[in-house]
């Protein structure tokens, strides 16, 4: 079970967490022209790191929170967590 | 007193206190500190059991966990019913009741021994090849057949009636294993100052040491248990390593007790996170691979030395031992100091040059080099072993002889036990020096110590933990996270042997690789033959080390048989993966306490007691406790649903609405947050109106609906489905804090902070009047979608005038403190007016009249607003909103999209299957169906029955006639209006 780091709660166990998907996935502005292969990839294209992987975590039998985390998919290692809005 | 097959003095058992117990019907003594088996081999009893597919005779091969063959089940009493015990693990206690496994009638005669004749059809993947004709017969005769003879134990028919316990623990330093090396880790860690938590799945600390009388174990162990910062905890398992160095253990703590405390837990599982681990699991002894290596008498040297030293027990009269290690030669001089002959000592060699070897020649026992073994004799019990000599080629060579003997030990070598450290996501390296895969790098904050990493000598295995303990309490010191670094390799050491032995001519038969799965070296060779090249499918095929003890004592000869028939080199073939749990757990010990009433949580509202009293049936919505129906006395729930149906339609109704999730989205960005998440209009809700509003995930597909009510400005009273609230909490939490984070708007859940009475039904005005305070409940007033504030019973109230009925309605939001007295209060002002109370059956067939959607039933995740006829509520020329993007998407205007409809059956008797298909009239069998059916009911307001479907193109199809094809036949339905009832909504208003 990981011990996920919350930038606002410290290290929690991984039961209080849900997953929240690949990170830094941004959504198209409204009025932005996006073909629907762009808004397909948008939708249900995500990248399969064998590796480090930024990736979203909610605390959400905590503080409630989305926050980013790098982590290594191969030894579920955490390198490190980060505001949602910052950059790894 | 002297047993003939115990010694009169040694080992670990007391003989002063004798136990009695019964084993097959037969009753027997111990002594206290036997295991079933120690006992059993001190009452010369060597057939414990049948194998699982040939029904071979089979007795005691190890002396621990690594037992493959002495599955008994133990019974303490009707319900304390326990199959595929390990006889090497049951501690004896005064009144054991145990039997053997997989035999009918009896052990010593059994029927299933027909399939060992039938062994040349069995195979390993017979099922895939054989049993094929008649096709029928598969599943009416073969496969009952096979499935009643697989199998070893049978399983308990009660429910457990123990209680387990459940633990979290913190440590600086974790070790595994109570041998030399987690002694000396433990000794190490602890006067560094560390917290330890040392654990053995053994009764006894000590681990090998346990085969020798040992000072340093004593001492070691008063050391240990006087220190306060030390947790010693015996007979516990670590069974899974987990990410972050969360180590599971299985804790047993009364399965050795003659008469164990009603209220004591019967095992505990700990869940420890230690910022160190040290594993000291040590190795295990692999035994060789011959043909009738698997009859009762023969065992690996080392067990047979650890019945002798630990045990005083005496495992046969006559030895042959068989090894291709030094090691192996300490048995036989144990066993020949204490009296028992040995005949030979075969070893598979070239040469014997050790200390051991020599101090064997010195005794006296004949030892010869370059032998193999080419099968045993015996039926019930070894009674000789055939042997032949090898030629400098390695081949057999010359004449075979027979040597009578009652006792067959093999020794092949020792396998470090990596287990953990593989579960940990740890590298294995091959080595060459000890033959085998050691741990290599970490991917934890862990280290091995011990023969776990391939140092054997008692002197460098002491060593080894000292060092690792002291490091590992170093390191726990640190917060940096990096896993441990890789320790110089471990001293080269006498090869063991990996695969099967030599043996002249063919492929010889019943070799056994893995003796709980009936694998022999024949198996792996087809398999090899019939193309299997990966490991992971040769393991499947032939399911060798796929049995409970999960091929402990048969993956590394497995793998050194597949590498030589692929000839390629045994690291080029690979292990494969490792998993937990590492020995078998009690299904218990991990339920704990989430079993029975605490399984789940259970929601009910703060009505729920008064609908209990009234006799209401409950369904299970999410956690929720929802009243289905009110049956009064002798009502079916069809006659309660339409007595209800008819009581809301033609008086008025009162039904408890407090499931459904509410949320609270405040601030000066309220309005803009919801036009942003919600396909309505929003800026355009007056204050004190409410609408109907829709959620669309981003790809389009309606996610969730509800009536959303705008009580200030900057203040929006967001309802949801009763199963969809927290799904719909956290979209909107992950669009606010990730997408939108400049709005500032807060949401909360008021779910359990309301409770929401729904009062519908053309008398529901009248109903109401007499309660309510500082509210005008006139139509100009509260016109339908109006939201307003006033008292009720003098409680505050929101109360909004909302219809799920199609008939005039009103859902009275209260706090939820007062749910209850409010609700009897309106329940009491009703019934003069011939007030029904309804429950979730009826809501569904109302709203189902209407044409109302629910979200999960009528939709699947899969249907868009103009699917289900709610285009309309778009809000037009918003600039963005969840999912508008994809509406845009050319698949969805295609023409045969599955649409919202409504189905009347020919018969209106007839009520369709939810979820039946449809198919056009004459449509040929086979043919894909056009659509399903996703509500159906009874309708009392209509006298017939009424359903919703999704059918491809429906709307077009209005007036159609279409089938519902069922098991008796097709059902003829004409496709309507998904409204039945009420079309221009005149009712709304009373």
């Amino acid at each position: 079970m990981l011990l996920i780091p919350c930038p606002y709660c410290g290290e929690r166990p991984e039961l209080e967490f849900v997953y929240g998907g690949q990170a830094h996935v941004a959504r198209p502005a409204a009025d932005a022209q996006v073909t629907e292969q762009q808004w397909a990839d948008y939708l249900y294209q995500r990248d399969n790191t064998r590796g480090v992987h930024a990736e979203r975590w909610r605390h959400s039998h905590g503080c409630g929170r989305f926050f980013n985390t790098l982590r290594d998919t191969t030894t579920d290692r955490i390198v490190r967590s980060y505001r949602i809005g910052e950059r790894p | 007193m002297t047993r003939p097959l115990r010694t009169a003095a040694g080992g670990h058992v007391d003989r002063s206190q004798v136990l009695h117990f019964e084993f097959d019907g037969r009753r027997l003594t111990g002594f206290a500190g036997d295991t079933l088996a120690s006992a059993l081999l001190a009452n010369g009893v060597h057939l414990v059991g049948r194998s699982f597919k040939y029904h071979r005779p089979r007795g005691i091969l190890a002396a621990g966990t690594d037992e493959p063959n002495a599955l008994v089940t133990v019974r303490r009493d009707a319900a304390r019913y326990t199959p595929n015990l390990r006889a090497t693990q049951v501690e004896l206690y005064h009144g054991l009741c145990a039997e053997s496994q997989n035999r009918w009638p009896s052990l010593n005669f059994d029927f299933g021994a027909i399939n060992d004749w039938f062994a040349p059809l069995l195979p390993a993947g017979f099922y895939y090849k054989t049993f094929m004709w008649p096709r029928s017969a598969w599943s009416r005769l073969y496969e009952p057949r096979i499935r009643a003879a697989a199998g070893l134990g049978r399983a308990p028919e009660h429910p457990d009636p123990d209680r387990y316990a459940n633990r979290f623990a913190h440590c600086d330093v974790l070790v595994v294993g109570a041998g030399p090396a987690g002694l000396a880790a433990a000794r190490a860690a602890c006067e560094a100052g560390a917290r330890v938590i040392l654990c053995d799945e053994q009764p006894r600390p000590g681990g090998s040491l346990l085969t020798q009388s040992s000072a340093w174990l004593d001492e070691t162990l008063q050391f240990l248990g006087a220190h306060p910062e030390v947790t010693l905890l015996p007979r516990t398992s670590a069974f899974g390593y987990f990410p972050h160095n969360l180590v599971g253990l299985n804790e047993r703590l009364t399965e050795h007790l003659a008469q164990p405390q009603a209220d004591q837990a019967r095992e505990r599982q700990w869940q420890v996170r230690a910022k160190e681990v040290v594993l000291a699991t040590g190795a295990l002894e692999r035994p060789l691979v011959f043909p009738g290596n698997d009859r009762p008498g023969c065992m690996l040297a080392g067990a047979a030395r650890t019945y002798l030293n630990r045990y005083g027990v005496l495992p046969g009269s006559r030895a042959v031992l068989v090894t291709a290690c030094d090691e192996g030669y300490r048995a036989a001089l144990d066993l020949h100091a204490a009296g028992v002959a040995i005949a030979l000592i075969a070893d598979v060699r070239d040469a014997a040059g050790g200390d051991l070897p020599a101090a064997a020649r010195r005794s006296g026992i004949p030892v010869e080099t370059r032998m193999t073994v080419l099968g045993t004799r015996g039926r019930l019990r070894v009674n000789a072993v055939r042997l032949q000599r090898l030629n400098e080629h390695g081949q057999p060579e010359g004449a075979a002889r027979s040597l009578e003997c009652d006792l067959l030990m093999m020794s092949g070598g020792y396998t470090p036990s990596v287990h953990l450290f593989s579960q940990s996501r740890g590298k294995l390296e091959w080595s060459d020096a000890v033959q085998s895969f050691l741990p290599a790098q970490a991917a934890e904050r862990v280290r091995s110590a011990g023969a776990c990493r391939g140092v054997f000598s008692l002197e460098a295995v002491v060593a080894d933990g000292k060092q690792a303990g002291a490091a590992a309490a170093e390191a726990s010191r640190s917060s940096e996270t990096q896993p441990a670094p890789v320790l110089s390799a471990p001293e080269p050491t006498q090869r063991g042997y990996l695969g099967a032995l030599p043996h002249p001519g063919g492929i010889p038969h019943k070799a056994f690789v893995d003796w709980q799965n009936d694998v022999t070296s024949a198996d792996l060779v087809l398999a090899t033959r019939e193309g299997f090249r990966s490991i992971e499918h040769v393991k499947r095929y032939t399911t060798t080390g796929m049995a409970t003890d999960q091929g402990k004592t048969s993956n590394l000869n497995a793998l050194g048989i597949v590498a030589r028939e692929l000839e390629r080199p045994i690291p080029a073939v690979g292990l494969t993966t490792f998993r937990p749990p590492y020995s078998p757990v009690t299904f218990g010990s991990f339920a704990g306490l989430a079993r029975g009433a605490l399984f789940d949580p259970i929601r009910t509202t703060p009505i729920h007691d008064w609908a209990a009293r009234w006799g209401a049936v409950f369904e299970d919505v999410g956690l929720w406790k929802r009243a289905r129906h009110f049956p009064r006395a002798g009502e079916s729930m069809d006659a309660a649903v339409a007595r209800e149906c008819r009581g809301v339609r033609e008086h008025c109704g009162l039904f408890d609405a407090s499931t459904l999730g509410k949320i609270e989205v405040v601030g000066p960005d309220a309005a803009t947050f919801m036009e942003r998440m919600y396909v309505n209009n929003w800026s355009s809700l007056a204050v004190g109106r409410a609408r109907y509003g829709l959620l669309l995930r981003d790809d389009g597909f309606i996610f969730d609906d509800g009536v959303v009510a705008r009580t200030a400005v900057d203040r929006f009273h967001v309802t949801t489905t009763t199963t969809g609230a927290p799904r719909v909490l956290a979209l909107m939490e992950d669009y606010l804090q990730t997408e939108w984070r400049e709005l500032r708007v807060w949401l909360t859940s008021t779910t359990e902070q309301w409770a929401v009475i729904a009062l519908q039904g053309p008398k529901a005005r009248l109903v109401l009047e007499g309660l309510v305070a500082g509210v005008d409940l006139s139509p100009t007033a509260l016109p339908h979608m109006g939201v307003t504030h006033g008292r009720i019973c003098d409680v505050p109230m929101m109360l909004c005038r909302v219809s799920f009925t199609g008939e005039l309605g009103f859902e009275i939001n209260v706090p939820a403190d007062y749910g209850a007295v409010v609700w009897e209060a309106v329940h009491h002002a009703g019934q003069e007016h011939g007030l029904t109370v309804y429950g979730t059956e009826t809501m569904h067939v109302l709203r189902a009249e209407k044409g109302y959607i629910i979200i999960g039933q009528d939709t699947d995740g899969t249907v868009t607003p103009e699917d289900g006829g709610l285009g309309w509520m778009i809000g037009k020329k918003k600039a963005d909103f969840v999912g508008k993007r994809s509406l845009e998407r050319p698949a969805f205007r295609t023409p045969d999209r599955k649409q919202l409809v409504g189905l009347l059956t020919l018969d209106p008797a007839v009520v369709l299957e939810e979820g039946a298909q449809l198919q056009e009239e004459g449509a040929a069998a086979g043919r894909r169906p056009i659509g399903h059916v996703t509500s159906a009911y009874h309708s009392a307001t209509l006298g017939r029955s009424i359903a919703l479907a999704l059918v491809a193109g429906g709307r077009s199809r209005v007036g159609q006639k279409l089938n519902v094809p069922m098991p008796g036949g097709p059902v003829p339905v004409t496709v309507s209006s998904p409204v039945f009832y009420d079309p221009t909504g005149a009712r709304l208003n009373g």
